[in-house]
């Protein structure tokens, strides 16, 4: 007989060294080749001629303590500005005594930003007017007024600068980039040619431009005896021009629903504001909160532009830093890679939030 | 007597319910508002301008500069007029718009390979770049450059690169080409390659279509366009030479220099494009139907023309879009120049304003030059997108 008893079948053996656990791994991953080998080899060099310099430099050799530039005699960097500079780098020239009131702004926008993005939350009856009136609180609490001590606009300034122009410009933006995202895809043709005309112009021109707009043409438009503080000017054209992308994204989202949607809605006989305030337009924001996201992202970004018309947000005070007699020559990197970190750590996590919800939203549709 | 005021009624609620109408009624409303708008800031406008003693229109174009540009590609001074600096602030942003975008592209198609590749340490090192350069503030970058290079050694300690290169804290010194007058023979031919080599793969396309018979288009290209003005150049002699630069003790002799300002904007505007170019490439590429691939490993096409004839002319179909798409942002974004001091548009055209105080010109011709270039390029767009589009047979 050639053939084994079933009882005396050989164990079964394990998987070979080669292709399973650590080793496996590093071979179907990094050793498949030579070429892919090789390949390994330039990356490890690139990665360890990189990295332990950048941390040697950034903390190993670092120095941490002193009050001016002169304390800066290390090899590394030189963080000793930090304790003096952090509050501005935050909080601009926002009278200290006062701080508070931005940290509880920032405190409560948590909970407004939840309402609206995450559905089930406790309360939400309650959450989603909260998110409402939210806007509202915040400007009371920054501005001040009514029992708060009024504190000028011109004060604004670091961190709180980007976030308070890029939430404005983002949460304004919304409501006239749905208007014009609407009239891109009416049937009334004036309505569709002014709304591709806006869209197309703000599109075309970069932000700079606008920005001049606000900074000196703005007051010429105006009769003379009214006088538009500059925060609010620079708001307003940031406004406008996020609303053009922001029109784009919601087209996008309008024109992923079905068109049975809107023609169940008429056969029921809802009107043309009824169909899209009910059916239409919950369905299509939902699928564009992604590019919303990445709008508000590219938004937030371009607020550090802000310092070419003479406000100073957080990279403003970089500058002021770097240009400053006590430190001058001394940090020119330090400060820059400061706001960087604090930049990409706030843009680097919405940007995986918002992958993840398109990825969500992909397997709900499928 | 009631009945016919009822049917009048009637009549004027059919005015309100009739789609038509109400559109048109709603139009003319919207038309109306935004004239009286328009009306408000013109009226305000003229009033503001009169007020201030200034006038307006474009006649200040005319007018002498007065004011230096040393960044420049074409014949300038102080005493051209103010149109004339326009148009080298205008050919700047050209300039470092053509470079970026010879710089991302490269970047982009690299990395988005990169990202795609099985290699695991070589895909993380290309999404770690991506991931910082697309989360920090093309501004930041752009004076993070700018800062890095204004570091470096001064003029009398240059780096040097095999003495042909130069580094230095006024930027790089580089060989500057000297053309002979024997070098317009040499374009010519150049000229005569490519549109020889357009004609020849036309004709080789057709006949590949009619017949089946293929021809080596790649190189009779390179045997047109390279071939034929290298011979040429063995018998008449190069008609280009290098001035190398030479270093002094404060400035150099001969070369030409490449300005900081210009480095960092262009090494930024291309690092921060190249990572969106990177996304757009590797999603182009994926989006490429399995099935292609494996159907043209199935009829026995090498790994080489798998890509070139298969991928690439499918996934490019999806790249060109938001390739074009990059390409307006980064020229737009060269905008950022001003921050810097390069002198590009608008730079130039600040200076302009100050001088002159003609905010409403300077602003109009910022948004006319960047409105013709998105113009154009979404044409050419629309002309490339017809041409590849799918015919769908049936």
């Amino acid at each position: 007989m050639f053939f084994r008893d079933q009882s005396e079948m050989l164990p079964a053996r394990a998987a070979p060294i080669t292709e399973v656990g650590i080793v496996g791994w590093l071979r179907i991953n990094l050793f498949s080749s030579y070429a892919n080998a090789a390949l390994t080899l330039v990356s490890l060099a690139f990665i360890l001629l990189v990295i332990p310099p950048f941390i040697g430099w950034v903390l190993i050799e670092a120095q941490f303590s002193g009050d001016t530039g002169e304390a800066c005699t290390g090899l590394g960097a030189c963080w000793a500005w930090v304790d003096q500079r952090l509050g501005q780098f935050f909080y601009g020239f926002y009278p200290t005594e006062a701080h508070w009131r931005v940290n509880v702004t920032a405190v409560l926008l948590v909970p407004a930003i939840l309402y609206v993005l995450v559905d089930n939350l406790p309360g939400a009856r309650f959450g989603r007017w909260f998110s409402y009136v939210y806007p509202l609180l915040a400007a009371y609490l920054l501005v001040g007024g009514f029992g708060l001590d009024v504190i000028q606009t011109d004060k604004f300034g670091g961190f709180m600068l980007n976030m308070v122009v890029g939430l404005t410009g983002i949460v304004l933006s919304l409501p006239i980039g749905i208007l014009l995202a609407l009239g891109r895809q009416s049937r009334l043709p004036v309505i569709r040619l002014l709304s591709i005309a806006f869209i197309e112009a703000v599109r075309g021109v970069p932000l700079i431009t606008l920005l001049f707009v606000a900074i000196v043409l703005l007051q010429l438009f105006l009769p003379p005896e009214v006088s538009l503080d500059q925060l609010l000017r620079v708001i307003i054209m940031v406004t406008l021009f996020a609303s053009a992308y922001m029109a784009e994204v919601v087209r996008g989202g309008l024109q992923a629903i079905p068109k049975g949607q809107i023609e169940g809605a008429q056969a029921v006989g809802l009107g043309y504001w009824q169909t899209m305030r009910l059916i239409v337009l919950p369905q299509a924001l939902r699928i564009s909160i992604p590019g919303i996201v990445n709008t508000f992202i590219g938004l937030f970004k371009d607020t550090t532009l802000v310092i070419i018309i003479g406000l100073f947000d957080l990279l403003g005070h970089a500058r002021l830093l770097q240009t400053n007699p006590d430190w001058i020559g001394d940090v020119d990197h330090e400060a820059y890679l400061f706001s960087a970190a604090v930049f990409f750590l706030v843009c680097f996590l919405m940007s995986r939030y918002s992958v993840s919800l398109e990825k969500q939203l992909s397997k709900d549709r499928h | 007597m009631a009945a016919p005021s009822s049917s009048r009624i009637q009549q004027v609620s059919y005015l309100w319910t009739d789609e038509r109408l109400r559109g048109i009624a709603f139009q003319l409303l919207v038309v109306a508002g935004l004239a009286l708008v328009f009306a408000f800031i013109i009226w305000n406008t003229a009033t503001n301008l009169k007020n201030a003693g200034l006038a307006s229109g474009y006649g200040f174009l005319q007018d002498a500069a007065s004011f230096d540009i040393n960044q420049r590609l074409i014949d300038y001074d102080s005493t051209s007029s103010y149109g004339r600096a326009f148009l080298v602030g205008g050919l700047n942003t050209v300039l470092v718009a053509v470079l970026g975008i010879a710089a991302a592209t490269g970047i982009g198609f690299l990395v988005g390979l990169m990202r795609l590749s099985r290699n695991f340490l070589v895909s993380r090192i290309a999404s770690v770049y991506v991931e910082l350069a697309r989360n920090i503030p093309l501004l930041l970058q752009i004076i993070f450059w700018w800062v890095i290079i204004l570091a470096l050694p001064r003029v009398r300690d240059s780096i040097s690169v095999g003495d042909v290169l130069f580094l230095n804290n006024r930027g790089i010194r580089m060989p500057q080409p000297i053309f002979e007058d024997a070098f317009q023979f040499v374009l010519a031919l150049i000229v005569a390659g490519v549109v020889g080599t357009f004609f020849l793969a036309r004709w080789a396309r057709r006949r590949h279509e009619l017949t089946g018979r293929t021809f080596p288009v790649g190189w009779s290209a390179v045997g047109l366009i390279l071939g034929l003005p290298g011979l040429s150049m063995l018998v008449i002699g190069v008609p280009v030479s290098l001035e190398i630069p030479l270093q002094g003790t404060f400035n150099f002799e001969g070369g030409f220099n490449v300005t900081p300002e210009l480095i960092a904007l262009w090494l930024a505007l291309s690092l921060y494009t190249g990572a969106f170019i990177s996304e757009v490439v590797r999603s182009g590429i994926l989006a490429v139907d399995k099935g292609q691939i494996e159907a043209a490993r199935a009829v026995g096409l090498p790994p080489g023309l798998r890509t070139r004839k298969i991928i690439l002319p499918q996934a490019l179909r999806v790249i060109i879009p938001p390739l074009t798409n990059q390409y307006l942002n980064l020229t737009k974004n060269s905008s950022l120049a001003v921050v810097i001091g390069y002198q590009d548009i608008v730079s130039i055209g600040e200076t302009v304003l100050n001088q002159s105080g003609q905010a409403l010109e300077v602003i109009s011709i910022y948004m006319a030059f960047y409105l013709t270039l998105s113009l154009l390029t979404s044409l050419l767009m629309n002309w490339y997108n017809k041409r590849t589009a799918l015919v769908r047979e049936r």
